[in-house]
C-alpha cells in the first residue's frame, strides 16, 4: 500500500490556450470551472466553443461542485517521465453537473480505488504558481 | 456471400510490400534513409521501378524520393499514417489521379531518453501531461471501464497478448523472434505498467521501415506478384488523440449506439458492405495491437462476437494459430515492430498482403483469401479498417 500524494517534481506544466485560460485561472481561485449551455444546461468540458450536447456557442462558465465518483482508472507504475512518483493513479471523474474529467487520485492507498468511489477536488499548488485539480476520496 | 454493385475500389491492387530489417536500434540509420530503403523494396516487389511510381502519400521523406529520383510530377497527399494513406491511395488509383502509387514508412533514431516512455506516446496537451498520462495509461483507462461493465478478466487480456506475442516468436524477422513461448500466466507475471496492463501487454518500441505499392487492378495483373485486392475500408474517429478524457461511452450527437468503446464499429459496417462480407467471411485478423485489450474490444466493434462477450471470445483458441480467426500473425506491436508512429500501422496491412499471397515465413493461414486490417485504438479515439481479397469479387 502506498498513500497517494500529489506530485511536487517538475512534471509537465499545463500550457492554456485562450479557450481554456479560464479554466486554469478558476484552479487558482478554488474554483473547478467548466461551461454551461445556456439552450439545453448541459456541461461541457474540456473547454470548447459549443456545447458538446446541442452545439449551441451559448456557452458561460460556472463553478462546479467538485464532487463526482470515479468512472475509470489506472494505477500507474511505470512514470510517465521520471519527474513523476509511482504508483500514480489517473482517474476519470463523473462530476456532479454531468460533465467527465482526466485527473488523478490523492489523499488514499493506491489500492482503495474502486469503481463509482466518491471523490471531492482538491486544489494543488505547484511553486511556479500553477495549480492542479486532484481529486480525494470524500470522508476518506 | 452475397453479391453486391462492384466498388471503385475493385480496381485497386496492392502489388508491392517490403519491411526492412526490423530492431530495437537500427545502427546507422536514421528516419529518412529506413524510408528511403522500404521505399525501394517495395518498388522491387512489385517488379517496379521508381519511374512507373505516378503517385507518393506521406511527409518530407516522400517528397524528397519524388525529387530524388526525379519522378515528377506524380500525384501526392500529405496523408501518410496507415490505412487512411491506403484508402487515399486507392481512391487516386479508382478516380484516375494515380495509376501506381507508393506508400513509404520508417522510422529510426527517434526514442533516445529511454528512462521515459516513448516520445510518441506522451503528447503535452495541458489536459493530460500533468497528469502523467501516456498511452498505456490512457488505454488503460477504457479498457479498466469494460472490465468494469462486462466483467472481463486479466486472463483474457493476458490470453490475446500471449497469442500475438507467441506469434512473433515463431517469425524469424521479429524483433522479438525467438523470445517466447508465453503462456497466458507469463503475462500476468509480468511487471505492471498501468493497471490493468503488465509490461508483456503492452507494445514495445523499435525500429524499421514499411512500404506499400498500390497500382490499378489492369496493371496489377502484369506484374512480379499475385495481385491482392482492396475490397473495402473505413475510417472511424472521435476526435484529436490524447487531449480529452479517454472514456469508453464517449459518443456522438448523430447516433448514440456508436460509442468510442467500440471506435471502429462504423468503419468496419461500411467496409463490409462495400464488398458484400460480413466477418464469418474474414480468415485473418490483422488487428492493431498497441495493447492486448484493444483486441478484444475490435473483435465486438467489428461484429465478429456481441458486445461485451469478447473477454470469452479470445480464451478458446479461437485466435490463435489454426484458430477461426487467426490475429496478428506476424507479432504486431508487442513482437514484430513497432517503429515510431507510423510504420506499425502499415506493417497491418504488409502483413495481411503476405497472408494472402501464402507467402508467410510464420504462421501462414493455409488458403486464406480474405484479410481485415486495422488501426488506431479507443484510447486515440480512432480505428481505421481495410479488407484486403486474393479475388477481386
Ligand atoms: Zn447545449
Amino acid at each position: 500500500m502506498t498513500l497517494l500524494v500529489p506530485q511536487t517534481g517538475a512534471i509537465p506544466r499545463p500550457k492554456p490556450s485562450s479557450l481554456s485560460q479560464p479554466f486554469w485561472d478558476g484552479l487558482g481561485l478554488h474554483e473547478l470551472r467548466f461551461q454551461r449551455c445556456g439552450a439545453c444546461r448541459g456541461a461541457t468540458h474540456t473547454p470548447a466553443l459549443v456545447c458538446s450536447r446541442c452545439g449551441s456557442d451559448e456557452l458561460t462558465w460556472e463553478v462546479s461542485t467538485g464532487r463526482g465518483i470515479v468512472y475509470s482508472w489506472t494505477t500507474v507504475w511505470r512514470p510517465q517521465t521520471p519527474e513523476f512518483v509511482v504508483p500514480y493513479v489517473p482517474i476519470v471523474v463523473d462530476v456532479e453537473e454531468g460533465w467527465q474529467m482526466l485527473s488523478n487520485l490523492v489523499g488514499c492507498d493506491h489500492d482503495e480505488v474502486a469503481p463509482d468511489l466518491a471523490v471531492e477536488v482538491v486544489f494543488h499548488h505547484l511553486d511556479d504558481g500553477v495549480t492542479l485539480p486532484y481529486f480525494r476520496p470524500i470522508g476518506g | 456471400m452475397t453479391t453486391s454493385p462492384k466498388h471503385p475500389f475493385r480496381e485497386v491492387a496492392v502489388v508491392g510490400v517490403h519491411n526492412t530489417r526490423q530492431a530495437r536500434v537500427l545502427e546507422g540509420y536514421d528516419s529518412r534513409t529506413v524510408t528511403m530503403e522500404a521505399a525501394l523494396g517495395a518498388i522491387a516487389d512489385a517488379g517496379l521501378t521508381p519511374l512507373d511510381v505516378d503517385g507518393v502519400t506521406g511527409g518530407n521523406v516522400a517528397a524528397e524520393f519524388v525529387y530524388q529520383h526525379r519522378i515528377g510530377p506524380v500525384w501526392k497527399s500529405p496523408s501518410g499514417l496507415g490505412i487512411p494513406a491506403v484508402l487515399e491511395a486507392a481512391a487516386a488509383i479508382a478516380t484516375g489521379l494515380a495509376s501506381i502509387v507508393l506508400i513509404p514508412s520508417g522510422s529510426a533514431g527517434a526514442y533516445t531518453q529511454r528512462e521515459s516512455t516513448a516520445p510518441w506516446t506522451r503528447p503535452g496537451n495541458e489536459f493530460v501531461a500533468p497528469f502523467g498520462m501516456f498511452t498505456a495509461a490512457e488505454f488503460a483507462l477504457i479498457a479498466r471501464r469494460h472490465m468494469l461493465t462486462f466483467g472481463t478478466r486479466p486472463e483474457s487480456l493476458a490470453t490475446v497478448a500471449a497469442t500475438i506475442r507467441n506469434n512473433g516468436s515463431a517469425n524469424p524477422d521479429a524483433v522479438y523472434s525467438g523470445r517466447g513461448p508465453f503462456t497466458p500466466q507469463d503475462i500476468l507475471d509480468s511487471r505492471m505498467i498501468a493497471d490493468p496492463f503488465h509490461l508483456l501487454d503492452c507494445s514495445t518500441t523499435s525500429e524499421g521501415g514499411c512500404a506499400l505499392v498500390l497500382a490499378h487492378a489492369d496493371i496489377a495483373r502484369d506484374l512480379a506478384r499475385p495481385p491482392v485486392y482492396v475490397l473495402g475500408g473505413g475510417i472511424d474517429y472521435y476526435g484529436p488523440s490524447y487531449q480529452n478524457p479517454p472514456t469508453f461511452d464517449l459518443g456522438g450527437r448523430r447516433d448514440p449506439t456508436f460509442v468510442n468503446g467500440w471506435v471502429g464499429r462504423r468503419a468496419a459496417e461500411q467496409a463490409f458492405a462495400m464488398c458484400g462480407l460480413s466477418p464469418d467471411d474474414v480468415d485473418v485478423c490483422e488487428f492493431y495491437d498497441p495493447f492486448s485489450f484493444e483486441i478484444i474490444r475490435q473483435f465486438e466493434a467489428f461484429g465478429f462476437c456481441k458486445e461485451g462477450e469478447g473477454g470469452d471470445f479470445v480464451l478458446d483458441g479461437t485466435i490463435g494459430p489454426g484458430g477461426r480467426f487467426p490475429v496478428t500473425t506476424d507479432g504486431g506491436t508487442m513482437s514484430f515492430s513497432h517503429a515510431g508512429s507510423q510504420p506499425q500501422l502499415l506493417q497491418r496491412v504488409a502483413r495481411g498482403v503476405e497472408q494472402l499471397r501464402g507467402a508467410c515465413a510464420s504462421s501462414q493461414v493455409d488458403g486464406a483469401e480474405v484479410a481485415m486490417c486495422s488501426n488506431g485504438g479507443s484510447g486515440a479515439l480512432f480505428t481505421d479498417v481495410l479488407l484486403l481479397g486474393k479475388d477481386a469479387t
